[in-house]
């Protein structure tokens, strides 16, 4: 074999290092740490968790980058979560006999107290379970963990909420890398928390380092929250309605998942599962649902319609449409444009695409509106006083002249630009600094958490912020995503002048003007109608059940005129179509119907209006009507295929791509900006790609 | 608690038996079993991917979590193989979980981290060889690791629960692939 395996092997020989010897020391103490204390608990059952994500988060910059952003904060906060339900040592043989290789839903009940001490085990357990199981079948599904090297965490679930409290404290420091490891995770978990609109109160508090229960109700925890750990998983998790009739999460606006998507296919790739959001797919595309009469900002249609994809299901489609309020009567907006031209935004898809898109914009403008524009790059400055929209010229022309060069100042710019967009302020109008960058903070930004403070400061003193982010290369998500969501504004992805379009100058008014703040939905299923029911999408914005009611969990905001779309499929008790068939031990009582209403479920909303603190609901029943549904409500269900099938898995079994485009063409309807019809080619590249 | 082997016997009992105690809540022998194997599990490690610090990040992990798996050995193979399908298995949830995080990113940074990723990677300016593992699909890529640390095919089947043929198979394929990655270089 004097082949290139030979070379191959010669110098991967050669490029192997030796261990390093300190921490080679550390791993087998750590390893026979672990050890010893496994033996120590084999009397009683114990859980065991890794603490994976976190440990990682401390890892290099790279790693921080990923830690920054919401999701893997996110993630590792929910993975906690699910391990603590599954990771049972098989030490003790009564639980070693009943476990299978797919733990997910699987905790077994057991009312006993559980030491759930925690010993750097693995936080993603359960995405590796089955093949773990395959070479070790009697072991710990957890797989081989992320890290351990991190300090203990202890989660503890409650069996009288029906939903486990989420305890995440440190203990047991001396499995720590470092002292300072530690805290680093901790604070990066409370960044993350912040920036996730997902708060969960409990992550990092420091009291209840020990953990009670293994309840089967911390399903419920598990499933509700399972989101970017397991984000390669190809379908929601479905859920039986006896068990979990509650289904609750946040509203998301976003649309940046599609031009995501959108940018993959039209370069040839089908994209990656995980990039796949199935909401935001659903809702970049407007759709006309009814609007609001009554005295809320927006109104739900729900509308109960057969699954495209599934003779024995039915979808309940829920579309909710924000009002509009009377364009000509919008307060005057004060924009203040900060826009980044350092040496970075140079290239085409940047700075020239910026100025392209911004005189889109001003042709939106009122004559009574007031922009303003300030450029950061080395040094702030601004480069047009404020100056009313009727004075197109002038602005185009300051515009015009914008040049690349220099590094970013991102925080002394937008303290200017917040300075002078204080300034342009009268009473009844809307501030905003929109700040354009393809996302380069990489000077001046001294403190990220000084900086988000600094915004949401501002938020409450009137002056909103939103994000564009132009170009590719060394976009800063993590810090454009935390701006934008400290700022109560949007952040957007311009990649194009089309998608420019539709941001700045087809839903102008509802990037700019707020009509309801925290906006969460919460669903409760009838378990005498609903068997089964399942989330089409919105994994990343699932909320605690508890977190319904309380105002200071934050969720997502709703601009004029928007509209939100959410899509549940659910099994009718008595369908042929159940996935779960009966437990031989389930409790007689829970087949009993508690209530016998016809009602499908009980949709719950609640919304604040900007400014106030305490949130409003609306409340509507589901009613058994099956309906037929128009072309925006197909176009919406076709939409959601179209992100199952990007995302893989079974859903929607034999359903496939040609039956989605036809489905999809049916509901064309008018679309006047012809976004529907380049979804459509977008569906035909994709089936072409996944030959 | 397994039998307890007097200490001196440590150096020369077969991993199997040492592997067979520690399952038996045997903590010495767990110590001598990972000392021992400590070096192996690095090397392979690091063939799996392909970067020093990533294989001491996977080499911890898998010592933290070898204690609860050790406990499953019930010697049904040989100690080897199974610590390499223990590490081979840890290095694919490590790929698998980078992976998300890598796309789990918000919106329109998930292929700006992946590009910026991708940037670091050739600013460290990567050698020929890691770049060609990287290269290579993963199951070309883990078939090779263990087939480049002297296992034989049929071991490497065992490891990756494949057939020998497969692993076979595979090996000719990685290398025709090296060979072309290698033509169009020059």
């Amino acid at each position: 074999m004097t082949d290139e395996l030979d070379d191959l092997k010669a110098a991967m020989t050669a490029a192997t290092p030796a261990p390093d010897a300190a921490a080679k020391r550390e791993n087998i103490t750590l390893a026979q740490k672990n050890f010893a204390s496994l033996q120590g608990s084999r009397i009683e059952p114990r859980q065991t968790i890794q603490t994976g994500p976190l440990g990682r988060i401390l890892n290099g910059a790279r790693t921080m980058l990923h830690s920054l952003t919401t999701r893997p904060a996110l993630a590792a906060s929910t993975a906690l979560v699910a391990v603590g339900l599954i990771a049972i040592l098989p030490n003790s043989g009564e639980f070693t006999n009943g476990f299978t290789p797919e733990p997910l839903l699987e905790s077994p009940a057991q009312d006993d107290e559980v030491d759930a001490e925690i010993v750097g085990a693995d936080a993603v357990v359960a995405t590796t379970a089955p093949q773990v199981s395959n070479s070790a079948p009697l072991v710990e599904p957890t797989a081989v963990p992320e890290s351990s090297g991190t300090a203990g965490v202890t989660i503890s679930g409650s069996a009288e909420t029906g939903i486990a409290d989420r305890n995440f404290s440190e203990s047991s420091d001396d499995i720590r890398r470092s002292p300072e490891s530690g805290s680093a995770r901790l604070d990066d978990l409370e960044i993350g928390s912040i920036v996730a609109s997902k708060p969960s109160p409990q992550i990092a508090t420091k009291s209840t380092p020990r953990a009670r229960r293994l309840n089967s109700d911390i399903d419920v925890i598990y499933s509700e929250s399972e989101t970017d750990a397991f984000a390669n998983a190809p379908t929601s998790p479905l859920k039986i309605t006896t068990e979990d009739p509650v289904s609750t999460f946040s509203i998301d606006v976003d649309t940046a998942a599609y031009s995501v998507v959108r940018r993959w296919i039209m370069n040839g790739t089908l994209p990656p599962a995980e990039a796949v959001r199935i909401e935001e797919i659903i809702n970049y595309f407007p759709y006309a649902y009814p609007t609001p009469e009554g005295p809320h900002p927006f109104e739900p249609t729900i509308s109960v319609v057969p699954t495209p994809w599934n003779e024995g299901t039915n979808l309940v489609h829920i579309g909710i449409q924000g009002s509009m309020p009377a364009v000509e009567d919008r307060a005057p907006l004060n924009l203040v444009f900060l826009i980044d031209t350092s040496g970075s935004m140079q290239s085409a898809d940047k700075l020239p695409l910026l100025k392209q898109s911004f005189r889109l914009m001003i042709n939106q403008l009122r004559p009574d509106d007031e922009i303003s524009i300030v450029t950061y790059a080395g040094s702030a400055g601004q480069v047009l006083e404020p100056t009313r929209a009727a004075e197109r010229n002038a602005i185009l022309s300051a515009l015009d002249k914008l040049e690349a060069g220099g590094s970013t100042a991102g925080q002394a710019g937008l303290q200017q630009a917040y300075q002078v967009a204080e300034s342009m302020a009268d009473d009844g109008e809307v501030t905003r600094v929109i700040l354009a960058t393809d996302g380069d903070f990489n000077v001046g930004l001294s403190d990220p958490d000084a900086l988000k403070t600094f915004i949401a400061d501002k938020r409450d003193s009137g002056t909103y912020l939103s994000v564009l982010g132009f170009g590719r290369g060394n976009l800063d998500d993590a810090t454009m995503q935390a701006l934008a969501q400290n700022g109560n504004g949007q952040a957007a992805y311009i990649d194009t002048l089309s998608e420019a379009q539709k941001v700045l100058v087809d839903q102008l008014t509802g990037a700019l003007f707020p009509i309801a703040n925290d906006v969460k939905i919460q669903v409760e299923f009838n378990p005498a109608q609903i068997a089964e029911y399942r989330l089409i999408g919105y994994e990343t914005r699932a909320l605690n059940r508890e977190d319904f009611a309380n105002d200071r969990v934050d969720a997502g905001d709703i601009g004029a005129g928007h509209r939100v779309t959410a899509i549940y499929e659910v099994t009718a008790v008595g369908s042929d179509a159940i996935r779960n068939g009966p437990l031989r031990y389930s409790e007689a009582s829970e087949t009993a119907t508690p209530t016998a209403s016809n009602e499908l479920g009980y949709f719950k909303l609640r919304y604040k209006r900007p400014g106030e603190t305490q949130s409003i609901l609306i409340e509507t029943p589901i009613q058994p009507v099956q309906s037929t549904p128009g072309t925006d409500v197909r176009f919406s269900i076709a939409m959601a295929g179209f992100g199952e099938l990007l995302r893989g898995g079974d859903a929607l079994g034999a359903w496939d791509w040609a039956d989605a485009i036809d489905f999809a063409s049916g509901a064309k309807g008018q679309d006047v900006y012809g976004y529907r019809a380049e979804a459509i080619t977008l569906m035909r590249l994709a089936e072409s790609l996944d030959q | 608690m397994g039998c307890v082997l007097p200490n001196v016997m440590r150096m020369t009992t077969s991993d199997e038996a040492l592997a067979l105690a520690a399952a038996g809540g045997d903590g010495q022998a767990f110590s001598a079993l990972i000392t021992r194997h400590y070096d192996r599990v690095f090397r392979l490690a690091f063939r799996l991917t392909g970067a020093r610090a990533d294989a001491e990040d996977l080499t911890q992990d898998i010592c933290a979590a070898l204690p609860s798996k050790i406990a499953a050995f019930r010697g049904d193979a040989r100690f080897t193989t199974w610590l390499y399908r223990v590490t081979v298995n840890a290095s694919h949830d490590r790929r698998r979980r980078r992976a998300s995080y890598a796309k789990a990113a918000e919106g329109w940074g998930e292929v700006e981290i992946a590009a910026r990723a991708e940037a670091v990677e050739k600013t460290d300016a990567i050698d020929w060889l890691t770049h060609a593992m990287r290269a290579l699909p993963e199951d070309l890529a883990d078939t090779l690791a263990l087939i480049l640390d002297d296992m034989t095919h049929a071991d490497a089947g065992d490891v990756l629960g494949v057939s020998e043929g497969t692993i076979s198979w595979r090996v000719s394929e990685a290398k025709k692939r090296l060979k072309e990655m290698k033509e169009t270089v020059q």
